[in-house]
């Protein structure tokens, strides 16, 4: 049998939206499939030497709960979700809001970021930078992890064309 | 059940315990049965699928006081 190929353009620069590509590659990989990402746009940060940049923003985001990852079981139930216009008048909300996200990450055995990446590139998962949005953000290949191939919609072509999946994310 | 390499996946939510179990039968040979313990109520699934995908054998799965052991035998 042929090996099962799975292509992911990912799109999206938030902590939140990291993790769909980096699960479903490093899984596909687990699997046995032949996987590559393409980052273009805002998802250039996943693929970032500092992943400290990467910020999930309650903001302008309903769908999102606003649990405390510690204190007794009635209070990490309470969901603070506070109105937009006073999430954007207070300074350092998206901070705030990071770092209680990766506390509740890390108390439910999630993975982190960094790990996954890892993971998918140990796993031989194929990273493809978009070279048109690296110069369009004015970003340098230095800003970059190692190993990652630069290309264009052409080059994203070429595999995907011959997936059995392929995923916008 | 007899089984030559265990892998303790407790704690470790989604992907976790399918990636470290690909890495554990990497290091054991074809035939060898791999001990997986996992806390993640979705790796009952998971490794039924996982099996099926890769063709290695989910020989059991066991599920006591919210923890599950599944017995794999490596293609």
């Amino acid at each position: 049998m042929d090996t099962k190929k799975m292509a992911i353009i990912a799109t999206k620069g938030t902590l939140d939206w990291a993790y769909p590509p980096f699960i479903l590659a490093s899984t596909a990989a687990a699997l046995g499939y032949e996987t590559q990402i393409f980052f273009t746009f805002y998802g250039l940060q996943l693929v970032r030497k500092d992943l400290s940049v990467l910020k999930v923003s309650p903001l302008g985001n309903p769908g999102m709960p606003m649990k405390m990852p510690f204190g007794p079981k009635w209070f990490k139930s309470i969901n603070w979700n506070m109105p937009n216009a006073i999430q954007s008048l207070i300074p350092g909300y998206e901070s705030v809001a990071t770092a209680l996200m990766k506390q509740t990450i890390a108390n439910n055995g999630v993975a982190t970021i960094p790990d996954l990446r890892e993971l998918c590139q140990e796993a031989e998962v194929k990273f493809i930078a978009c070279q048109m949005t690296v110069e369009l953000f004015g970003f340098d290949h230095s800003d970059f992890i190692d190993g990652l191939e630069y290309g264009g919609a052409a080059t994203f072509f070429e595999f995907a064309g011959e997936t059995d999946i392929c995923l916008f994310i | 059940m007899n089984f030559d390499k265990e892998l303790d996946a407790r704690g470790l939510n989604c992907p976790l315990p399918i990636l470290r179990a690909k890495k554990a039968l990497a290091e054991v040979a074809s035939g060898q049965v791999l001990k997986i313990l996992s806390t993640d109520p979705g790796s009952v699934k998971d490794f039924a699928a996982f099996a099926k995908q890769t063709g290695n054998e989910l020989l059991s799965t066991a599920e006591a006081g919210g923890e599950f052991t599944f017995f794999m035998k490596k293609k």
